[in-house]
């Protein structure tokens, strides 16, 4: 309890201090730090790239995963070795993905060497535009395309863990639903479209929640793999804790990011308990 | 026979299984093992090293002589060497004191500088730190009060003559000196590939002007002119600083740093629309780069020139075999002829300390010749003495050593030793904003925005 919550409540304390120097100032400050993050530019583009990170991430994992899992659930020849195929990255930690797709989505070499000859050479993680970008705020909003190339590299160390829990989702489903419905004339796409993806609804809220505590912490992958990027296209609230609070001795402002941080974890996970708690009761 | 045959083949099965399942668990630990490898190899040999001082100890003598336990992030290639000599020699003087080696690996100090802030804030201090001169060592750590001055092992030692004043002043607040020089690197260097200048018949560029001629020829013969690698952001600040330093003069930079210069000042919007000018040079893909990246650029020919400091000397000459005069050559930056860029390693002496004697002991030894001549021709360094022995060092430190002498030095901003680091911190992200942007008022409002911090 202490070593969580006590924590919890402590940087809330400190982030509403004046502790922004390495020589501790517990002086009440008010919001001063929260109004200046939602003001800072590298702030403001770390919470556009963690949404449409988020957004990207969760939707290619639920997507590449449930595909996956029904194809395998076809049992197609072999289907233990691609499942283990498709396991295999996540035993891997973020760290060692974002190393290897830092080199496998160089702009210079990796993928590029070979997209050369098709005359197209993505600049992938180095690419500063903004897609269907407009000013808002001190920064452009929009869909930063460097962003693409971690979603990808995320979604490769991911889709296992979907597909794992899409398999298992896929054989919970009886055969004689399934069955009941080819009986009504259901074509078998619309016996997945109608009858199993629903089914299969509270997995994917599941995997939704997973996913959405990843995205929204991720810092290790983005350490390893494209460092803030430049311009901050690559950048999250966690990259800038750390390097504000232990480079920079913000210590106020970091605090301000882990309780902004938190809250927005809280938007996903809370309605999620709040559920859970209704079904059992 | 057939039953038998059959055992066989199915101990063969087995066998084959049990290999398959060896291989694979052999393949995840290759692949983690890849994956921590910066770190962990680095603490090892870190472990390692330490246990073998601390052994080195307890064979040749009683170990009553206390325990200095020197904490740095010096892990890499060279530095490593440098310092685990300077244990050695140490343990020759001293057989009685224990030397600790507490290294901590990764990311060019600010992984250890994390740890120390840790340790210093819970009062358990290291016996001396490596800290760079200038602010971050009066900013942060004397400004904390969490530093013992050291002017008697100054005067007991002789040592106000020795060191260049501008470098004592730079580890000193007010009369009150707080930690010994070991090292000097040089931040305005700027290192060329030969056989791409004598190709396109270039002359070294002294001013600006003329590096702006220099890069705009290379590049119409499809030559990068500059290599960046601002993977981290501090190599372009570097940029930065040096371009200050040639419109400002080192005077001029030294008052902007004391903030009788404000940020808006026309020069300052100058040497912001310089940089603007200077990026137009470098080669497209430094976001994905860090510094050693973008010195191979400059290796292989690709691109003609490389601001960094000397510690690339040390990247060119030992990773990549080149020939220091030969394969490459260096010059000051643009403008910045006879001014000296300092980027010093020092080491001090914290409050609450176990063993104040001992680590007296060690910070002497830091600052004699003996020590500064056994690390900084192994680190690549000059030693920040100024009557070293010049023959122990190869010709770029002798070169170097020599301008040391006689230029006017200025501090470091990317390198924390001209701010605090939180101003360094905000103005690297104003750096790496505007070199995607290129927004001059922006990034002047930016720099201005955060000199209170300064």
């Amino acid at each position: 309890m202490v070593f969580v919550y006590g924590f919890i409540s402590w940087s809330g304390y400190v982030s509403l201090s004046n502790y922004n120097t390495i020589v501790p100032d517990f002086s009440f400050a008010g919001l001063k730090n929260y109004i200046y993050l939602f003001q800072d530019f590298r702030f403001q583009a770390g919470l556009r790239n963690t949404l449409f990170f988020t957004i990207l991430f969760i939707g290619a994992v639920i997507v590449s995963g449930l595909v996956l899992a029904i194809l395998l659930d076809k049992s197609v020849k072999g289907e233990s070795v691609f499942r283990n195929i498709f396991l295999f990255p996540m035993a891997l930690s973020f760290v060692v993905t974002g190393v290897v797709w830092q080199w496998l989505l160089h702009p210079s070499t990796g993928f590029n060497y070979f997209l050369k000859f098709l005359n197209i050479e993505p600049k992938w993680y180095t690419d500063t535009n903004i897609l269907a970008g407009f000013k808002w705020g001190s920064i452009e909003f929009g869909l930063p395309v460097a962003i693409i190339a971690v979603v990808i590299a995320a979604v490769w160390q991911m889709t296992g863990f979907s597909l794992a829990m899409y398999i298992a989702g896929l054989r919970a489903i009886p055969e004689e639903v399934r069955e009941a419905a080819r009986m009504d004339g259901a074509s078998e796409f619309q016996v997945y479209m109608r009858v199993v993806i629903p089914m299969l609804m509270p997995i994917t809220m599941s995997v939704v929640i997973i996913m959405a505590h990843i995205s929204l912490k991720i810092f290790d992958l983005i350490y390893a793999m494209t460092g803030s990027g430049a311009n901050f296209v690559t950048d999250v609230p966690g990259l800038y804790m750390f390097e504000t609070t232990f480079r920079g001795n913000y210590y106020a402002n970091g605090a301000a990011i882990s309780i902004i941080m938190l809250l927005l974890v809280a938007v996903f996970i809370v309605p999620y308990l709040w559920t859970n708690r209704k079904g059992d009761q | 026979m057939c039953k038998r045959i059959q055992n066989q083949k199915k101990g063969e099965i087995i066998l084959r299984k049990f290999y398959s399942l060896l291989l694979l668990v052999a393949l995840v630990l290759v692949i983690a093992a890849c994956g921590a490898n910066d770190k962990d190899n680095a603490n090892d040999k870190n472990n390692k090293a330490s246990d073998n001082a601390a052994n080195d100890n307890n064979d040749s003598a009683s170990g009553d002589g206390g325990t200095v336990e020197i904490f740095s992030w010096w892990t890499g290639a060279g530095e490593e060497e440098g310092l685990l000599a300077l244990i050695d020699l140490f343990n020759e003087l001293q057989p009685d004191i224990t030397v600790e080696n507490a290294a901590v690996a990764g990311g060019a100090g600010t992984n250890a500088k994390a740890v120390l802030t840790t340790r210093m804030q819970g009062n358990d201090p290291p016996s001396t730190f490596q800290v760079h001169g200038g602010e971050e060592l009066n900013k942060s750590w004397v400004a904390a009060d969490k530093m013992e001055p050291i002017n008697d092992l100054y005067e007991a030692n002789d040592w106000m003559d020795k060191f260049p004043d501008e470098l004592i002043e730079l580890v000193s607040d007010g009369d009150d000196i707080y930690s010994v020089p070991v090292n000097v690197h040089r931040g305005n260097v700027v290192f060329y590939n030969k056989a791409v200048f004598e190709e396109h018949g270039i002359e070294v560029p002294t001013t600006l002007d003329e590096f702006f001629d220099v890069a705009e020829k290379l590049q119409a013969a499809g030559v990068t002119p500059l290599a960046l690698g601002d993977k981290e952001s501090w190599e372009a600040t570097m940029i930065f600083e040096n371009l200050l330093a040639a419109e400002l003069g080192t005077d001029g930079y030294l008052d902007l740093f004391a903030g009788d210069i404000e940020f808006d000042d026309p020069k300052i919007v100058k040497v912001a629309e310089d940089l603007g000018k200077v990026l137009e040079y470098v080669n497209e893909d430094h976001a994905s780069r860090n510094w050693q990246d973008s010195a191979q650029l400059v290796a292989e020919g690709e691109a003609a020139m490389l601001n960094m400091g000397d510690w690339a000397k040390g990247y060119f000459v030992n990773d990549l075999k080149l020939e220091t005069n030969e394969d490459f050559g260096y010059f000051a930056f643009p403008g910045t002829d006879g001014d000296f860029s300092v980027i010093t390693d020092t080491f001090g002496k914290p409050k609450g300390i176990d063993d104040v004697p001992a680590t007296e002991e060690f910070l002497t030894f830091l600052g004699s010749t003996e020590a500064q001549d056994v690390f900084n021709p192994i680190k690549g360094s000059i030693p920040a003495r100024i009557d070293a022995d010049v023959e122990k060092y190869d010709a770029y430190g002798q070169d170097t050593m020599e301008d040391f002498k006689t230029a006017n030095l200025f501090p470091s901003l990317a390198h924390g030793s001209a701010a605090s680091e939180g101003f360094v911190t905000k103005a690297n992200q104003a750096v790496n904003i505007f070199v995607t942007q290129g927004d001059v008022d922006n990034f002047i409002t930016a720099l201005k925005n955060a000199a209170p911090d300064m």
